[in-house]
């Protein structure tokens, strides 16, 4: 037997990569002994093209980049420039904002559970999921109008009140979303196939984890509790009560139970929130759409915020024009993804697909 | 007796057969990839209409739906995924990003419409549609298989 290499080309079309990532595996029989992720597929030039319109324009651009988590994007931007405006924001937006987000958090994690089951080789979490995914894209469409990319909130405020129809909505969703979700979470746990499949595989320590600038629910499985939300609250987090999940075994077995509480604490966030919404003004009356356009800015801004995959922000310069000199986009992704050699290197060709999806990459985000 | 027996001709019982059996290419591109799983999942479930399950091969498969931003880096791949295809072959465009280039049509790495690449029998517009879309297209693409009115 003489030791040989063999290269393999996985994707950019493969069923498990989440989209268009392509991956160059070097195989020494089934064991990988290097793997270089290519990107690049979905460059869409999203920095360049926000930098071509007034601020409010380039919200459009970030609906798009993590288009599972629409509004967690949305968040990032809002914030960032209406602290480079200095625009103050309704008591009211900022709850809906903060009950908005969970929702959507609640969905992408919903997308990353069924297509992970698929990876795995199960297809009915799929449907159960899918099935979930459409009662809050149900609530988020009687609010926003729209099912997957909202453009709803807006540089100071939100674009339209929440309907009680729609908090009626939330409630009857809240009432029975626990016991569903647990129903689906057993089938992952209870799966012996998955279970041996993931336990063990693809891990990746903490000080590895640190130093590729990994963050979200991957940094929690590895054992620090670190949630920007707990740890730099924006918004109103402060005022809530909710925990931060963390696993010690930093393998794809330790995220998905990450995600899985997360979820569980984002219907919490919700539930509080419905709770606590004051009345009042939903968007700042002194800035109105057509204002927004003609606000020039002068300044830096970034404000970390934590978006289902990790730390998501965009750093804005202005050079006091209407235009943004700058628009930098600090995706979690991308971040996330520079680790996958390091998780995938040493172990069998057949751990790939459950290594590479549980990091939940979105190339929206990764390509920009 | 007349009553008993179906008159056709080989043709229109081969169209209807494949416009009835179209089974989709698993090939999620960007954002509308999500709305395509959305309409094959549990609420709106398209198998409903014929198209029944989306195979992760380019050679099992007999409709490719373009959903996403077609970049130039991506637009040789898909060409090449289209010529593995086996015959009969359709193509539906999701999303004014692959029909038109959509909100990225001023960027430089972004082709404004997959028509230059691969020819296209059903376009939709939304960014992204709604799987009630998705599911019309696919109705519309059966109905013109059955009148034979496809490119390939």
């Amino acid at each position: 037997m003489q030791d040989k290499i063999v290269e393999v080309n996985f994707g950019p079309q493969h069923p498990s990569t989440h989209g268009v990532l392509r991956v160059k595996v070097k195989l020494d029989g089934e064991v990988i002994v290097d793997a270089q992720p290519v990107i690049g597929y979905l460059h869409r030039n999203a920095e360049k093209l926000s930098e071509m319109g007034y601020y409010p324009k380039a919200q459009i651009y970030v609906d798009r980049l993590d288009y599972a988590a629409a509004l967690n994007m949305e968040l990032g931007f809002v914030l960032s420039a209406e602290k480079l405006m200095d625009i103050q924001v309704p008591d009211r937006a900022l709850w809906i904002r903060m009950m908005m987000v969970e929702l959507n958090r609640i969905a992408s994690h919903f997308i990353w559970l069924g297509t992970h089951g698929l990876d795995m080789g199960m297809l009915s979490p799929f449907f159960y999921c899918f099935r979930e995914r459409e009662k809050v894209f149900r609530i988020l469409d009687e609010i926003t109008g729209s099912r997957l990319l909202y453009n709803y909130f807006a540089i100071g405020g939100v674009y339209s009140d929440v309907t009680p129809k729609s908090l009626e909505m939330i409630k009857t969703w809240l009432s029975d979303f626990d016991k569903n979700l647990t129903e689906i979470e057993n089938i992952f746990k209870k799966s012996y196939i998955y279970v041996a499949r993931t336990r063990g595989t693809g891990k990746l320590s903490l000080d590895d984890t640190i130093s590729y600038g990994v963050t979200g629910p991957m940094l929690r499985a590895a054992g620090k509790k670190w949630d920007l939300r707990k740890n730099r609250p924006y918004l109103h987090y402060d005022q809530i009560n909710f925990d931060v999940p963390s696993q010690q075994a930093g393998d794809v077995y330790a995220r998905m139970l990450v995600r899985i509480e997360e979820m569980h604490q984002s219907a919490r966030i919700v539930a509080q929130v419905l709770e606590k919404l004051p009345a009042g003004d939903f968007y700042n009356k002194k800035y109105s759409k057509p204002m927004l356009v003609r606000i020039k800015a002068t300044g830096e801004s970034y404000i970390p915020t934590e978006s289902p995959k990790g730390e998501f922000g965009i750093y804005l310069v202005g050079d006091g024009s209407a235009i943004p000199y700058r628009f930098r986009i600090r995706s979690p992704s991308f971040a996330n993804l520079s680790a996958a050699p390091a998780m995938l290197i040493g172990y069998k060709i057949a751990d790939m697909t459950a290594t590479l999806s549980s990091m939940d990459p979105v190339f929206g985000e990764v390509d920009r | 007796m007349s009553d008993n027996i179906l008159v056709t001709t080989l043709d229109e019982a081969l169209r209807w057969g494949t416009g009835k059996s179209l089974w989709p290419f698993t090939f999620g591109l960007a954002c509308c990839a999500l709305e395509m799983m959305s309409a094959m999942g549990s609420d709106y479930d398209w198998a409903r209409f014929g198209s029944d399950v989306f195979r992760d091969s380019p050679r099992h498969s007999d409709l490719m739906i373009v959903s996403g931003t077609v970049t130039k880096k991506m637009a040789p791949r898909i060409r090449r995924l289209y010529d593995q295809m086996a015959f009969p072959k359709f193509v539906i465009s999701m999303g004014a990003c692959a029909s038109a280039g959509g909100p990225y049509v001023r960027g430089y790495s972004v082709v404004d419409g997959v028509d230059q690449v691969v020819p296209v029998d059903v376009y939709i517009y939304g960014c992204p549609p709604r799987p009630e879309s998705l599911i019309k297209a696919l109705k519309l693409l059966q109905d013109r298989i059955a009148d034979g009115k496809v490119k390939h």
